[in-house]
Formats: C-alpha cells, structure tokens, sequence
C-alpha cells in the first residue's frame, strides 16, 4: 500500500507544464500537500466530474499534458466517463486513482472498490490504451513518466493505505482557483 | 441519422431551417467542443457537428459529463456547447455548481419533451419543471416557439454567455422541434 502523500509529491516532482486536476477531497488536499502550483486546478465539489474536466482541458490543448489524480469515490461516480475518454482518445491525458477502498470524506464507508471492483480493468475495457495498479512507491518514478510521456489515454488505479492525512487547505474561491490557472497556462 | 436520410417533406424543412440557424452560431461564436447525449431532436444537428473538422463531438454516457467539459474546455480557452434533452437536465444539477463557483461560460441546448401533445407520460414531470431547474440553477433561460427566432434568441444567448462568463440555456419547444412521432 502506499503513502499517499509520498505517492503524489513523487508523481508531481518537477512538473513543469503538466496541467493538473485534483478531484474533491483528499486529492485536492494531496496535491496542495505537494505544493501549491497555479496549475492546479482544484475541486471543491463536482464530485464525478473530475475526469470529463480532463477531457474538456485535454481536448482543448493538446500541446500540453493533464493529469487528472482523484480519489476511487469520485471516479466511481463518474465512471461513465471513462466510456466517453475511451471514445475520444486522448493521448494527452492521465488518470490517476487514489485508490483507499474508501469514502474518506464521510468517515471511511467501504467504496466499491473494496469489494473487489476493478478500476483499471474498467479503464481497458473503455480503450484506454494502458491502465494498471500500483501499490509500491518504487513505482511512483514510472507512473511519474507516463504523466509527462505516456501516450494517452492512461490510467492508473494506485492502492493507496486508508490513512487519515492532516487537511492541507488550498484556494477555495472558485473564479480564483479558475483566473490563476487559466493566466499561467496563457503564460506558458 | 445520416443527413442522406433527410427528405423533403415540409417538416424536414423546418428542421433543417432551425438546425442550420443554430450551427451558423455556432460557427460565429467559435464552438469548438460539442457534449450531447443523442437525441432525436438534436439529431441533425448533432451530425453537422461531428462532420465539422473544427469542432470535437464528444457523446456522453450522461448529461452532467457535458458540464465538466464545458469547464475542461474554458480551462484550455475553448468554447463549449452542450445539447440535450429536457430530461437530461435533471441529471446535471448539482454539476451545474462547478459553472456558478468558477464562472464558466455555458451554453446549453435543450430539445423539450413532455409538452404539446407529448405522447409519452413518462417525459411530463422533468418537462414540465426544465426551466425552473434551469433557472434555480443560475442559469439564464430563452424559449422558442418560433422558426424564426432561433438565430437571433441562439446568437443573443451565445454572446451573454461567453462575453459575460454568464450560463445560458435555450429551450426548443416541442412545438418547435415537432412532436415524436410514435407510429413508423
């Protein structure tokens, strides 16, 4: 299992351009955690539609790679758009799942995960073009490689320990979180 | 429907006349992602947007995919629209929070059921509360009944929304779009 917080600050180390969506919750916190970056566009709310944000970004700037990191809960409510990423193929776009088999949020229910549903099997049964587990931090370096690399679409299920981390609060105005990234993107 | 399959009776004029107005706007205002889940009256429409190389047609497994690409598009300075049908609105209204939190530009197309001689039972309760929702939901709302209204009520509407950052939704009645036909 991994540390999540560890996991996702080796994933983002020296970023560079790579656009990235954090879903609501955990994700968002983690990613904050990693450091805050005005290419982060973080989720407060529409829980299931980090995803098709990707794809809306990823369709939009095919110059640049995005990176979508949410956690199992999310991506379970929106798992229809996994269909909808695997019509359009996307080789600009990742998928990240933080996967703790657990609605963190709400006081740790079991997700469908944890009884054996499999998200990167979902993933190739859309078409993505790779999508596996991970659970060993040796493994962050390579998923960290696809993320800038990889040819899309990919996602990545990452077994994840149900801890409960200290909240690290980014920005929560939504126009701000908005203005900031789309200025540094132009500025890119 | 492929657009061979288009005849020529008068009310596949109409069709073609209010589809086309609402594609020649989409044209001006540089629509360049289009999310719809298929419906019937959408159908041309649909079919002249996958046929254009400038604009990305993106079907959906549900309605409220279409909101977190509209925000995905305006994050990477595109322009969206989404087309569906008045039931489809239900399904996306806690998504539609994203569009008032961050202020994105949305334009939405909504082909009414469950009015004028709707047949179908089932389709009158989300048709009949569609635009409240709609406007519950911060959007601003137009109707149209008439052929004629559609290109300045679809321009006018484009332009609120993506000069303003504002959410628009145009409803076309049932009287406009013509009644299912259930007999074939």
């Amino acid at each position: 299992m991994l540390d999540r917080r560890a996991f996702v600050k080796s994933l983002l180390a020296d970023r560079g351009g790579l656009l990235v969506v954090p879903g609501l919750g955990s994700a968002t916190y983690d990613v904050a955690a990693a450091g805050d970056h005005p290419l982060n566009f973080y989720l407060w709310g529409a829980m299931g539609g980090t995803a098709m944000i990707g794809l809306g970004l990823a369709l939009a700037r095919p110059d640049r790679r995005v990176a979508v990191i949410t956690g199992d809960g999310d991506m379970l409510m929106g798992i229809g758009s996994l269909a909808t990423i695997g019509v359009k193929q996307p080789d600009n776009l990742v998928i990240v799942v933080l996967d703790n088999a657990h609605y963190g949020e709400t006081g740790m229910q079991a997700s469908a995960t944890a009884h054996g549903i499999d998200l990167a099997a979902v993933a190739l049964g859309c078409r993505f073009r790779h999508a596996r587990s991970v659970s060993r931090i040796e493994e962050a370096t390579d998923v960290r490689a696809l993320l800038h690399d990889g040819k899309g679409p990919i996602l990545i299920n990452a077994r994840i320990a149900a801890t409960d981390e200290a909240r690290v609060l980014p920005l929560r105005n939504g126009h701000a979180i908005k203005q900031r990234f789309m200025a540094a993107l132009n500025a890119l | 429907m492929s657009l061979n399959t288009v005849a020529t009776s008068e009310t596949t004029k109409m069709e073609n006349a209010w589809t086309d107005a609402i594609y020649a706007q989409f044209r001006r205002v540089g629509i360049r992602q289009v999310g719809y889940v298929p419906d019937a009256g959408h159908s041309r429409l649909i079919a002249l947007c996958r046929d254009d190389p400038h604009i990305a047609d993106v079907v959906l497994t549900t309605e409220e995919e279409g909101v977190g690409l509209v925000a995905g598009a305006a994050l990477g300075g595109e322009r969206a629209a989404l087309l569906m049908q008045s039931s489809g609105v239900g399904n996306c209204v806690n998504m539609f929070s994203l569009l008032r939190n961050c202020g994105f530009a949305c334009v939405v197309l909504v082909t009414m059921r469950g009015e004028f001689g709707e047949f179908n039972p089932w389709q009158v309760p989300m048709g009949a509360m569609t635009e409240e929702v709609l406007r519950l939901a911060g959007f601003l709302t137009y109707r149209i009944e008439d052929e004629g209204d559609v290109e300045p009520i679809v321009g006018a509407g484009c332009d609120m929304a993506f000069d303003g950052d504002l959410q628009v939704a145009i409803l076309l009645s049932q009287r406009l779009i013509g009644r299912k036909q259930w007999t074939r």
